[in-house]
């Protein structure tokens, strides 16, 4: 089961119950980035299902030949702004982060959470001046709680796993951007029936409940 | 004489070891052939000279050499203390200094941020009098840079410290010399290809850094995005960039390596050794 980063909690959960309910299946796990993930499976890495935590990076797979299949929906990911735990510099909207005293730090372009505030931003006609463009969205979150950076755009999911460090505001809908996480087999899946069973249960009620207890939106 | 003595020492070496020395070459090799084989050629060239390229090299050339120069001037006189000076909890210091070898990088971006950051145990002092911030900045690339690098310096350097024949320090002292003038006519010469060689390890460590970088620093185009930084990102969406980019980060360092190790450091190796 190779799934993306952004998935790792809600997953082992999942993962857990479906062993339970399963005796017998083990789930194995490989998290990492969904676009590293699609570059091992490419060269030949043994993944039997593939989920990734947006659109572009299935697409990629597909694109390649090396999904069996047509992906299945499984979440959806919305955005928010993350401020330091009790928000000292009184965030509220999009528009302030375009404040030249706040150290804003957003995700690069080159990552999903990147090309979800990018899509933010424009969409609230806000211009920002960051001062870095984190390579992934944990680098934003880590700043952002040890007071380094007063704000960012990370995912809803991110603010949850921050824990105390950290708080969010929330994005008004007509703004905020999608993003929407689906898993699919592989092509060169070995364990095609247990991983159809696993896809299913993910999509099923136990595994939507878990993963809306992460804060994930269902499809 | 030369080529002689080369000769004699391939004759007497075991095979096993020949072998062995072999599987390492090729396990070092066989990743960079792989790079190699896999690089776009036909559009390395548009990949190289393209603007942010050269400037996430321009700037990771800078840093670097900066993070190596700190580590000379903070490093030589650390190691110097260590190899010449019996204090109590020495072995502690040492072990103190030469943490950040082991330290997973990120953490230790992490740690920086503790200690430097505007929230940080110093950091908070220097944003509050003197308005310094160094999260985010040049300078704190090269405080990331020297932070992880510095250590090669210092190992290699007291080292070379530890087997050198301290009685030409003590003659030098006999004979009138001021302690400061037997440090730099007496000790740094004595010890100048270990010095150079910790320099270059520094360097190269400084040059690939990564973790700590993009933790402490982050990552902004012509500030903080080291060459390290876009090849990672280029991995993300464009591969083939990445692999040229990464070859040209190998390629400096293997010319620096290669060139200064035969000019300098081998050179004196073997002078050394023939006189002795």
């Amino acid at each position: 089961m190779f799934a993306a980063s952004s998935l790792t909690e809600a997953f082992t959960d999942i993962g857990g119950a479906f062993s339970e309910q399963n005796p017998g299946a083990t789930v194995t796990f490989n998290f990492a980035g969904s676009s590293d993930l699609v570059a091992q499976i490419a060269q030949g890495a043994p993944a039997d299902v593939f989920a990734s935590a947006d659109e572009s990076n299935m697409t990629k797979l597909i694109e390649a030949g090396l999904a069996a299949g047509n992906p299945v929906p499984i979440a959806e990911n919305t955005f928010a702004i993350i401020v330091e735990t009790g928000n000292p510099q009184g965030v509220a909207t999009v528009a302030d982060l375009d404040n030249p005293e706040l150290i804003v730090v957003l995700c690069s372009t080159a990552v999903p959470c990147g090309r979800g505030a990018e899509t933010i931003l424009a969409n609230a006609g806000v211009t920002v001046n960051p001062k870095s463009l984190e390579t992934n969205v944990k680098g934003v979150v880590t700043k952002v709680a040890a007071g380094e950076a007063d704000a960012g755009i990370v995912f809803v999911t991110d603010v949850d796993a921050a824990g105390a460090d950290a708080a969010g505001i929330a994005l008004p809908a007509d703004i905020n951007a999608i993003s929407a996480a689906s898993m699919v087999l592989t092509d060169a899946s070995r364990n095609p029936d247990a991983a159809r069973d696993f896809v299913e249960f993910v999509a099923g009620p136990t595994g939507q409940s878990i993963l809306a207890s992460y804060g994930f939106m269902s499809p | 004489m030369k080529d002689r003595l080369r000769k004699v020492g391939r004759v007497r070496l075991p095979r096993p070891i020949i072998a062995l020395a072999a599987v390492t070459v090729m396990f070092f090799a066989l990743p960079l052939v792989g790079l190699i084989w896999r690089a776009p050629w036909s559009n390395a060239w548009g990949y190289l000279t393209d603007d942010a390229a050269l400037t996430a090299l321009r700037l990771s050339l800078v840093c670097s050499l900066w993070a190596t120069l700190l580590s000379i001037v903070f490093g030589v006189p650390l190691a110097w203390v260590l190899a010449r000076v019996d204090f109590p909890g020495r072995a502690a210091v040492r072990a103190l200094c030469v943490l950040s070898m082991v330290l997973p990088p990120v953490v230790g971006g992490v740690a920086l941020f503790f200690a430097l950051g505007r929230r940080g145990l110093v950091g908070q002092w220097l944003d509050r009098w003197f308005d310094i911030q160094l999260p985010f900045t040049t300078a704190g690339v090269v405080i990331a840079q020297t932070f992880v690098a510095m250590p090669f310096l210092i190992v290699t350097v007291e080292a070379a410290l530890h087997q050198m024949d301290s009685r030409f320090e003590d003659a030098s002292r006999t004979l009138g010399a001021s302690r400061w003038y037997t440090f730099r006519r007496v000790t740094v010469p004595a010890i100048r290809p270990a010095l150079i060689a910790g320099a270059v390890l520094a360097w190269a460590r400084a040059l690939g850094e990564f973790g700590a970088t993009v933790t402490f620093a982050g990552n902004f185009p012509g500030t903080t995005q080291t060459l390290p930084l876009s090849v990672y990102l280029a991995l993300e969406t464009n591969p083939e960039q990445a692999i040229v980019l990464a070859l040209v980060l190998i390629a400096i360092s293997f010319a620096v390596l290669v060139g200064l190790r035969d000019r300098w450091f081998g050179d004196r190796i073997r002078r050394a050794t023939v006189s002795a």
